[in-house]
């Protein structure tokens, strides 16, 4: 069912139909749920039902005595361990131990305080009611500032504060570009928390091997290999008897970038008890136990000339760790310190962020991770600041962006962007959109005072992704290295294997990896078999998240496939007697140049390879190699957005008119697949922009706590959306590409929020918070008419 | 415990299950169709959707016991004689899946949605699909999925 192609034919650039269809399409799936191993027990989590409080009793001698149940473990058995988080940011961050399972307090609903394990999901479900446990409640910290005002409770007392790090970027001279200015637009805007809602589930499994001590864990997870290091260094197992499998795994956006507790919990009991494990968590368990996203209070400020020239930005964030760090939770903010300033040009630039704990699930990164809320802050300040001054928004950009014969350019935030052209994408999205149309009938609209108004919004956005330089990464104190690893292999029939240290979870990395590798090797894409998710086979790798496989992991399967060929190239000339210079390579034969007749393939070389009778000196049998590549820099996509918003001023219903967006990612593998990924992306932003929310109460109970009432967005939710793209190809890797995965994550918020203030500006309304439901609409409505809201 | 028959995806079964059980635990765990997975705990993603006499269920939604003497058609069942639906099909030629995990029951949901409405509009596709949450595609490739397949199965008079 997958693709075939001519021979001949470039594979790279085509919308080649997906090889990993075939199994999704016809329930031949395995998922980690769908694991049934022989003997195999189930683990149920207590989990607090209140955001904060002293643990002083539990036991689970009632639990133990209910039917199947096996053993219950609390914080005294499993506590000593803990999730480690591995981005310090500054020397002096506050870092609590956050013990897998909690021990005398618990910090946010939702944290696991015993484990049951019996012979089925539902007994030990069941026997959670009989644990006991004595709280005494604490005082809930839910909201920022007052967590961080004088005399407030504290999530960890021990710490003092509930100040996690502040870290501080600047770039220029932001005081003296404010000193300069003749006006300052100061905003503040709130990033409301958000959950990533992969559709699939969290889920684990574990098992242990035996007297050898191995364990085989299998993971719903973006990154089998971290897990797999973080499991070695959190509970001791050796990390050579450990093998971590990332099967098929049902979406990610960040929430599966992540070690969790119960992949740790999971390993240590199925060891305690020599027996198979499994936890797969319900929808409203994952809504407080696995990550959320956002969660961040902005304020920044645009100094500028009346002329519309920008002269600054700066910007403070506030953002909410929730009770513990996760991996990369106090990291994730920082991935939008350099992008502020976004494609603009400008003397002075600051960047101040303000790690908070409060007694809420840890945020970590969630699809854009950071970039997002840079590019809202900043797009939705551009939009302020041209109403300030008078000017058309877009006037008001063209003025102030990067021009393309400027590239490569370093920012003021230090970054190279090496490519782009905002201008074409800019031209093309205006066409595609009929800007100047739907800018004529906003005005007719307001003329007639029409009930329902037309906004227009705009977001011309870059964000920098391919993570990461392990330098750079070095730079920010980041633990680990942003490399990653590719193995090509010619089998002796010809056939070829492809392992990837990538981890997809719905990309369609087979495909293009495929396709990478077809072109390179001269071999049919559907000759190629990609091998990926398990640490025992794809031993060396850093994952996919950061919108960083094709960028990082899809050259080193280019240049793994190009060492293939240059071993061939030997091989080859010693079988046709000639010199490896006298050969050219295309299409996957070996041609002695003027000499017709003279040839062999490649799947003959790896033949020869195999047999090893006949090699040349100092060349080794059997036909692979391997790249490791870490990146230079960052990959610089960008993109024009423009959305039309219809808003009903009498109900505050918003209806998204028309959606549309040129993105430049350079070059691309696969259109079809891309296409995807933007659609995917724009559906998430927009749902942040209109949608969804994780809603705290005073007490800290997650409000929003079911898929009744988090507001992930249906199909009937959803405009049609017009995509295009320009193609500036990078220029910092030989494929030419950049990231995609989270671009229209990032920039289709701004867009549609933008079109929401720019449709009720006329009514004095200069902003609307997230989600900008009806309600929240209208609410700003009657606010700016003096109403009492 | 309940004696129950059930066929699911042309093969009989009879069986004891507990009156509580819910069909999507009693294909995925007691049969092993595993091919059905579970998105939520409240009905409201149709991960789990399934063809109970030919009219699409949210199988989390379902007692096993209120399933007894019907007829089941998982994801796993859908492609007769290994040749594959027409939406099975139309979902890879317009990709209309990423991770898949949505797949199983935005197909079977669609195939329903045909049944009753074999030309539908834009706009019916995305109501008709309402029930079924999907994180990764934006959703405009699985109505482009849709429609290619209310073509095809005009076409071919299915």
């Amino acid at each position: 069912m997958t693709d075939t192609i001519e021979a001949g034919a470039k594979a790279v650039g085509a919308p080649l139909r997906r090889k990993e269809d075939a199994h999704l399409l016809t329930g031949q799936t395995s998922w980690t749920d769908n694991l049934q191993l022989p003997g195999m027990l189930h683990m149920a989590m207590l989990r607090s039902p209140m955001a904060h409080a002293k643990v002083t009793r539990v036991d689970g001698s009632a639990a133990l005595a209910r039917p199947g149940v096996v053993a219950v473990y609390t914080g005294a058995d499993l506590g000593s361990v803990s999730i480690p988080c591995v981005w310090p940011v500054t020397p002096d961050m506050v870092a609590p131990a956050y013990p897998i399972v909690a021990t005398d307090e618990v910090r946010y609903a939702g944290d696991v305080v015993a484990v049951v394990v019996a012979d089925s999901n539902a007994h030990a479900v069941d026997a959670l009611e009989a644990v006991d446990v004595e709280y005494e409640p604490l005082p809930a910290v839910v909201d920022m500032e007052a967590a961080l005002a004088d005399g407030s409770p504290l999530v960890h007392a021990d710490k003092g504060t509930n100040k996690c790090y502040y870290w501080e970027f600047t770039g220029g001279d932001y005081a003296a570009a404010a000193a300069k200015a003749e006006v300052i637009v100061k905003r503040r805007f709130i990033q409301q928390r958000l959950i990533p809602t992969a559709m699939e589930p969290r889920s684990v499994v574990c098992s242990p091997m035996g007297a050898s001590g191995e364990i085989t864990l299998w993971s719903a997870t973006q990154v089998p290999h971290i897990v797999r290091v973080l499991l070695a260094l959190s509970t001791g197992i050796p990390e050579q008897q450990i093998r971590v499998i990332a099967p098929d795994v049902g979406g990610g956006f960040g929430s599966k970038l992540e070690f969790y507790r119960e992949e740790a919990i999971a390993a240590l009991v199925a060891g305690r008890l020599g027996r198979p494990v499994k936890w797969t968590e319900s929808r409203s368990e994952g809504y407080v136990s696995t990550i959320h996203g956002r969660d961040q209070i902005q304020d920044i400020e645009a100094a500028a000339l009346r002329d519309g020239t920008l002269l600054g930005i700066k910007a403070d964030i506030k953002a909410d760790m929730g009770a513990y760090l996760q991996i990369i939770t106090p990291g994730t903010p920082l991935l939008g310190a350099f992008m502020y300033n976004g494609i603009y040009k400008m003397e002075g630039y600051h960047f101040g962020a303000t790690g908070v704990f409060t007694t809420k699930t840890p945020t970590d990164a969630y699809r854009g991770a950071g970039r997002p809320e840079a590019t809202f802050a900043l797009e939705r300040i551009m939009d302020e600041l041209a109403a300030e001054l008078g000017m058309e928004p877009l006037e008001l950009r063209e003025k102030n962006w990067i021009k393309h014969e400027e590239f490569p350019y370093t920012t003021i935030a230090g970054l190279e962007y090496d490519s782009g052209n905002y201008e074409a994408a800019t031209a093309r999205a205006k066409e595609l959109f009929d800007y100047d149309g739907l800018r004529r009938e906003q005005q007719e609209r307001r003329d007639r005072n029409d009930p329902v108004q037309l906004g227009i919004g705009i977001s011309t956005f870059t964000e920098m992704c391919g993570l990461a330089p392990s330098r750079i990464l070095s730079a920010l104190n980041y633990v680990a290295g942003g490399w990653e690893q590719a193995t090509v292999r010619v089998l002796p029939t010809g056939k070829v294997e492809v392992v990837t240290g990538s981890s997809p979870h719905g990309q369609g990395h087979v495909t293009a990896w495929s396709q990478i590798a077809a072109d390179a090797l001269g071999v049919p894409f559907e000759d190629i078999q990609v091998i990926h998710g398990d640490t025992r086979s794809s031993p060396n790798g850093m994952d996919t998240y950061g919108s960083r496989s094709l960028a990082v992991g899809g050259i080193a399967v280019l240049r793994a496939a190009e060492r293939v060929v240059d071993k061939a190239r030997l091989i080859a000339a010693h079988q046709l007697e000639c010199d490896p210079g006298d050969l050219e390579f295309t299409g996957g034969t070996f041609r002695v140049k003027g000499t017709p007749g003279a040839e062999t393939t490649i799947q003959a070389v790896a033949f020869e390879a195999f047999t090893a009778h006949n090699l040349p000196d100092g060349v080794e049998p059997t036909l692979m190699a391997d790249s490791t590549v870490d990146p230079d820099t960052f990959s610089y996509p960008h993109g024009t957005h423009l959305c039309a918003v219809e808003v009903d001023t009498e109900t505050g219903a918003t209806r998204i008119r028309n959606y549309t967006c040129v993105d430049d990612i350079g070059n691309v593998v696969n259109p079809m697949i891309v296409e995807g990924q933007v659609h995917g992306g724009l559906a998430q932003g927009i749902a942040q922009a209109l949608f969804e929310e994780a809603v705290y109460d005073e007490s800290g109970n997650l409000v929003t706590g079911t898929m009744v009432d988090y507001l992930v967005p249906s199909a009937a939710d959803l405009p049609w959306f017009t995509t295009d793209r320009t193609v500036t190809p990078a220029t910092t890797n030989p494929l030419g590409v950049k990231g995609v995965g989270e671009a229209g994550a990032i920039a289709s918020t701004p867009a549609v929020v933008n079109a929401v203030v720019d449709a009720l500006r006329p009514l004095g309304v200069t902003d609307v918070q997230m989600p900008c439901s009806p309600h929240r609409v209208w609410r700003a409505i009657q606010t700016a008419n003096g109403g009492a809201a | 415990m309940t004696r129950i028959g059930i066929t699911v995806d042309g093969v009989r079964t009879e069986d004891d299950v507990e009156p509580r059980l819910l069909l999507v635990h009693y294909l995925r765990e007691r049969l092993g169709r595993v091919g059905t997975p579970i998105g939520c705990d409240t009905s409201n993603c149709g991960a789990c959707t399934v063809l109970m006499d030919g009219v699409s269920v949210k199988s989390c939604a379902v007692l096993t016991v209120q399933a007894d003497g019907s007829e089941i058609t998982t994801i796993q069942g859908l492609a007769a004689g290994g040749e594959w639906h027409p939406v099975q099909q139309a979902f890879h030629e317009e990709h209309g899946l990423q991770c898949g995990y949505c797949t199983p029951g935005m197909v079977l949901a669609a195939v329903d949605l045909l049944a009753n409405n074999p030309d539908p509009s834009e706009q019916e596709i995305r109501e008709g699909l309402e029930g079924n949450l999907c994180r990764c595609t934006g959703y405009q490739n699985i109505v482009k999925a849709v429609q290619s397949a209310a073509r095809q199965m005009q076409e071919a008079g299915q």
